[in-house]
């Protein structure tokens, strides 16, 4: 009896050791640098860490709970990061949303040379955000009249004057919004990919069927392709907010961190690392995975059930 | 991404139909948007391009939009060596990218591809408890964890200062691999695991019959039929490493030492008297080896986008 319940045992090293063996670098590795990391993140969150000193553990600390929170969400500086994101978020969405249906919708009624338009509308995604950040510093130049370059010199020569702007650089409630525009360029064309492949996704005998029926036009896209079109735009919705997020690169390349018109958590993040306030960059750290998991937690739920009731 | 790729859809039929009546304005309506479009997306690529072959006189507002009235390469000269002694160049910037980039894609496609073999193919009891373990690291902000991250790159100083004293490692770089080595597990194992999924469990089994252990019959069945999610994988890995600014600023933010997205946002944002020549061709020459990559293996590269679409 022993004898067997060992053999089995055995066996069952045999059949499942190796796999488990193979994959136990990685689980660790995850389990150290994400899920033990997180960790620590919050409890230094939560400590009067403000200083290398204390962070490094040469000063003493204090456990203060949830106090970096409070104190930061009471201040001004963290409601127009988050409203910045706010505004940072909507236009990066509206933008990406709009123009990526509206090149789908362009090229899905077969286009000529429709690969070329692809290519071109997708390129700006394998650009870093850094080389992007460079041309559009230049571009959107605060510089007006004589001394415009950028886009307010191209508004110039096409007789638009009026639409010469200071973009980023001096409202300090809409400026952000300005720093949407390169990641438009960068991410619309993947949004548009995505709508791409939704739209090749409806069956062709859906639209037959309708226009049997003597649905319009109007009528086939508010019946058939919309409602078809929805799981991808919620993709798209769900991708680009969790980008708009992690904007980092982008800003520090046309800004930079200590620019209060251009302020959003992640930014605040590096600028409290950067000053050695470690406690309050973990907090806002933890604040932004925070959000995250608001975000994507209900729609991974969404999705896996979709794939299992496939 | 088959819907794509497969997408040559005959709905467009019933309006070339009508088209043939007269001239056939809504098509040409439709290209005439396209080509508009087509132009604005290009603009950055004009300026890039146009600014960087012209001398500095010649960058002036006035001509700004305009042809360089004498081309030259000066630009993409300093760029590459750095404009002043202060200022170092993306030239060899670039070159300790590659030896970040190189290692750290291969090493995770090949973890990546071991990683979905065993948790699709070569299952054990509640792998896809692991499986959903691993794929959590994809979702979570990076700034999340940076704080403590930077403690622990601290505390692995002596293994990595080690490493970094080898002749021909730049410093950091060996810390950099890590780090895309192992926040690069998620997408990678999700995008072989994906893949194997596809693969007849029969295949798998018949080398298993055969007497052939995990390895073999990974290395002879498996292997071979993986290349295009290597494919795939590599150019994913290749590109966000690449194109990577955020580890590099928080751990080795030196730009004489640091990588090429580091060396050319202190290129481009250091002085207040910029020449916007040498930044545009800095910025050219950083982004080619993703751009070329794009051009020759567009379709795969749309493969890794769809996959790694909410990576940290």
């Amino acid at each position: 009896m022993a004898a067997s319940i060992t053999r089995k045992r055995r066996g069952r090293f045999r059949r499942y050791g190796p796999p488990l063996l193979l994959i136990s670098p990685s689980v660790i590795l995850i389990g150290i640098f994400v899920y033990g990391l997180i960790g620590s993140a919050f409890q230094t969150s939560m400590t009067s860490a403000h200083s290398a000193a204390e962070f490094t553990g040469k000063q003493p600390t204090e456990f203060v709970f949830l106090g970096n929170y409070t104190a930061w969400l009471a201040t001004k500086e963290a409601h127009h990061a988050l409203l910045n994101q706010l505004i940072f978020t909507a236009v990066f969405l509206g933008g990406t949303l709009s123009l990526g249906f509206l090149w789908a919708w362009l090229l899905d009624k077969r286009a000529k040379a429709e690969g070329i338009f692809r290519s071109v509308y997708l390129f700006p995604m394998a650009v870093s955000a850094v080389a992007a950040g460079v041309v559009w510093k230049w571009l959107l130049n605060p510089n007006r009249d004589a001394k415009a370059y950028g886009l307010n010199r191209l508004f110039q020569t096409l007789g638009l004057d009026f639409m010469q702007n200071s973009w980023w650089t001096k409202n300090l409630t809409w400026g952000i919004a300005a720093i949407a525009m390169p990641a438009i360029w960068q991410m619309a064309g993947y949004v548009m990919a995505l709508f791409l492949a939704g739209f090749r996704g409806i069956p062709n005998e859906l639209r037959e069927a309708a226009r049997v029926d003597g649905a319009n036009e109007w009528k086939l896209y508010r019946h058939v392709i919309f409602p078809q079109l929805s799981p991808v735009a919620l993709s798209a919705i769900i991708i680009i907010g969790h980008m708009s997020l992690k904007t980092f690169d982008l800003i520090m390349s046309i800004s930079k961190h200590t620019n209060y018109q251009t302020k959003i958590p992640a930014i605040e993040m590096y600028r409290y690392m950067a000053e050695g306030d470690y406690a309050n960059a973990a907090m806002v750290g933890v604040v932004l995975l925070l959000i995250v998991l608001v975000l994507i937690i209900p729609y991974l739920i969404h999705t896996t059930r979709a794939e299992k009731n496939r | 991404m088959s819907a794509l790729d497969t997408g040559v859809v005959s709905h467009g039929v019933t309006e070339s139909r009508v088209g043939q009546h007269g001239f056939p304005w809504g098509k040409a309506l439709r290209h005439l948007l396209l080509i508009v479009f087509l132009a604005i997306v290009l603009i950055p690529v004009y300026v890039l391009l146009v600014t960087s072959f012209k001398t500095q006189t010649d960058a002036q507002p006035a001509h700004a939009w305009l042809l360089p009235n004498e081309w030259t390469l000066e630009n993409w000269k300093k760029a590459w060596n750095g404009p002043s002694a202060a200022v170092p160049g993306v030239g060899p910037a670039m070159i300790r990218t590659f030896q970040l980039v190189i290692p750290s894609t291969i090493i995770s496609a090949f973890l990546g591809s071991m990683n979905g073999y065993v948790l699709s193919r070569w299952r054990f009891p509640h792998a896809n408890a692991v499986f959903t373990f691993l794929l959590f690291g994809m979702f979570i902000p990076y700034q999340a964890v940076m704080v403590p991250l930077y403690r622990l790159v601290q505390w692995l100083k002596p293994v990595t200062s080690w490493v970094d004293a080898l002749p021909t490692v730049p410093d950091g770089i060996p810390i950099l691999i890590l780090l895309h080595v192992v926040y690069g597990i998620p997408i990678t194992t999700l995008i072989f695991r994906n893949y194997y999924e596809s693969v007849p469990q029969e295949l798998i089994e018949a080398a298993r019959v055969d007497g052939a252990g995990m390895l073999r019959t990974y290395a002879s069945v498996v292997l071979p039929i993986s290349v295009p999610s290597f494919v795939v994988v590599l150019i994913w890995q290749f590109t966000s490493a690449w194109n990577d600014f955020l580890f590099a600023k928080f751990f080795v933010a030196n730009p004489d030492k640091s990588v090429v997205t580091i060396a050319l946002n202190n290129l481009a944002g250091g002085s207040i008297m910029s020449d916007h020549g040498v930044e545009m061709a800095a910025a050219l020459l950083a982004s080619f080896p993703t751009l070329i990559i794009y051009v020759a293996l567009g379709k795969y590269f749309l493969g890794g986008l769809m996959a790694g679409s909410v990576k940290g």
